[in-house]
């Protein structure tokens, strides 16, 4: 019977479900418009035609050809291909330079005196805290004088200081979740404090940190802000040239583009998510 | 004798523990040097630049400009109209889903939450395309009203106000999802059961029970995305198709149309300093690691 169905308990406190249908019916509407519309990119990238009509009457690949045959091509067009190469060496170079110097600092808080986490953890997580065009024009200033516009190191400097605090909070939590006295007890067997962390606590919180370098991989890779004013010339990131081209005209190459972000992103996303429900089973 | 060794003995103790501080002092050194460099340093250098006027000296020029120019006036008027009605949207269809999910078993939260993660690690230019497409002249949302017969005409949703909105909601919602669940979860069953049982219909243990109790979260989630749509440029640059203009863009195209170093920092100061005013807010009511809680 419908009826009884709808008369069902939904919480220990006598909600029916007749009671509670218009919260899932909102709830669902919601989590429908967070996930379906980046997807309309998917379809839009197998398009045959130049113009954004939905659904595609024609379908073809010339978008992803325009994407990955753009090496080095003549003007008038992007050369999206050399963008994707920039992007993927900066996030790279990110993971090498915020992972390493996050994780220290979050260990330095957790085991230092709380007065000197208390002051410094909140200067840490400055980055995400000052509106991110502020940070991108004084980065810009900055790296005139020293001449990093439109280089790889100042694009690795500035997206390490926005993926750093995603770190910190990673590699903080994990460690806060973690027992600082089986360091202690290795090294009252002898071992010293930097081979007590490698042998001992290292493994203990080896996901988070290569979920933390994941987080700061994809952090940087999605940037568009800083890249914007740092970057240049043949040192353009994919974001940077995807943004240039959004508000210029409307180049169909974006979807094929958009979709392989898709892909990337949700892949590690799931990564990440199997990542780190390991440290704390185990 | 034996005194005196554990004088000794706790002096030599006091020393290693100084050195251990120092140690973990220095662990965090080159965190502190990229912030100080990166971050301090060119900030401080734009809050001096804003003092600087036209001719070189020392000068308030760049604030004043800010309530005597109209055009400047405008754009302020814009950013806090277009954040807080974001903010507001955002509360409006958030706290519901974060409502549902928390009353959900903890293996479907996880799925939900899922859902509310893979938005969240989209690209944002992926998700302000994808809005673009959906939403102009011939886009799809316009073709089903047509179909369902609701409208004749398109309707003109970007290059404006509107398609900001829409873009911009379904960028900061998973930024107040999170803190609001997180809180709501925290919050023990027990307290509802117990109005329950002292004789509260459903409806009233919610509004006198569950929401104050879910305050804090709200309120450090409606913090949050206020402050991120304060200084939000790119979906704003891209749905607003150049109608809509914010304080970012505004310190964007200073710099790149007229090199007015002084005008953009000192437009940056005053939303460093609105935003700094809130976020300290923020602190005092949850802590601070809650909220990077990604």
């Amino acid at each position: 019977m419908p009826t009884s169905f709808f008369n069902k308990n939904v919480s220990e406190t006598q909600i029916k479900l007749k009671n509670r249908i218009w919260l899932y019916a909102i709830s669902f509407i919601v989590l429908f418009l967070l996930i379906v519309p980046s997807l309309v990119v998917i379809p839009m990238s197998f398009s045959a035609s130049q113009y954004l009509e939905f659904p595609p009457k024609e379908w073809s690949l010339r978008w992803y050809e325009n994407y990955f045959f753009s090496w080095k091509v003549e003007n008038g067009f992007n050369d999206w291909m050399s963008a994707t190469w920039t992007s993927v060496k900066v996030a790279i170079l990110t993971i090498f330079v915020a992972t390493p110097i996050g994780t220290m600092a979050a260990y330095g808080l957790v085991n230092g005196s709380s007065r000197l986490s208390k002051i410094l953890f909140p200067i840490f997580i400055s980055p995400m805290m000052v509106p991110i065009i502020l940070v991108a024009i004084g980065l810009f200033y900055f790296f005139v004088q020293f001449k990093l516009v439109n280089t790889v190191l100042g694009l690795v400097l500035g997206h390490s200081l926005v993926a750093m605090p995603l770190v910190l909070i990673i590699v903080f939590s994990a460690l806060k979740n973690y027992d600082m006295n089986q360091e202690k007890v290795a090294r009252s067997l002898g071992a010293t404090r930097f081979r007590a962390f490698r042998e001992i606590t290292l493994p203990q919180i080896k996901f988070s940190i290569v979920s933390a370098s994941l987080i700061a991989f994809l952090t940087s890779f999605d940037e568009i802000i800083i890249s914007l004013f740092v970057a240049g010339g043949d040192n353009s990131t994919i974001t940077r040239s995807m943004f240039l081209a959004l508000r210029d005209q409307i180049d169909p190459t974006i979807a094929a583009i958009s979709t392989i972000l898709i892909i990337v992103s949700s892949g590690l996303l799931i990564l990440v998510q199997l990542l780190g429900n390991k440290d704390k089973s185990t | 004798m034996n005194l005196i060794s554990d004088n000794v003995n706790q002096k030599e103790l006091r020393r290693l523990a100084a050195k251990e501080g120092y140690t973990f002092f220095g662990l965090t050194l080159p965190y502190l040097v990229l912030v100080i460099a990166l971050i301090a340093i060119p900030v401080g250098w734009l809050f001096y630049l804003s003092f600087i006027g036209r001719d070189g000296t020392l000068s308030l020029e760049n604030y004043e400009r800010m309530w005597k120019s109209k055009a400047y006036i405008k754009i302020f008027i814009t950013t806090f109209k277009i954040s807080i009605l974001t903010t507001i949207i955002c509360a409006a269809i958030g706290y519901p889903l974060a409502y549902f999910m928390s009353q959900l078993s903890k293996k479907w939260a996880n799925i939900c939450m899922v859902a509310v993660l893979i938005p969240f690690w989209t690209s944002l230019l992926v998700r302000t395309y994808a809005w673009l497409v959906l939403l102009q002249k011939k886009g799809l949302v316009n073709n089903i009203l047509i179909d369902a017969g609701i409208i004749s005409e398109p309707l003109k949703f970007v290059h404006n106000t509107t398609g900001t909105l829409i873009g911009m909601v379904h960028i900061m919602l998973p930024f107040l999802i999170l803190p609001l669940y997180a809180n709501m979860r925290a919050i023990d069953k027990d307290c509802m059961k117990a109005a329950s049982s002292l004789g509260a219909t459903p409806t009233r243990a919610f509004w006198t029970v569950f929401l104050p109790l879910s305050l804090p979260g709200l309120l450090a989630g409606l913090l949050i995305v206020f402050v991120l749509c304060l200084g939000f440029y790119v979906t704003p640059a891209i749905l607003g198709g150049g109608k809509v203009i914010m304080a970012a863009m505004k310190i964007s195209s200073n710099i790149e149309m007229y090199f007015n170093w002084g005008a953009a920092s000192a437009l940056g100061v005053v939303l460093l300093v609105v935003a700094g005013i809130i976020l300290f807010i923020a602190s005092k009511l949850v802590s601070v690691d809650q909220l990077g809680n990604r």
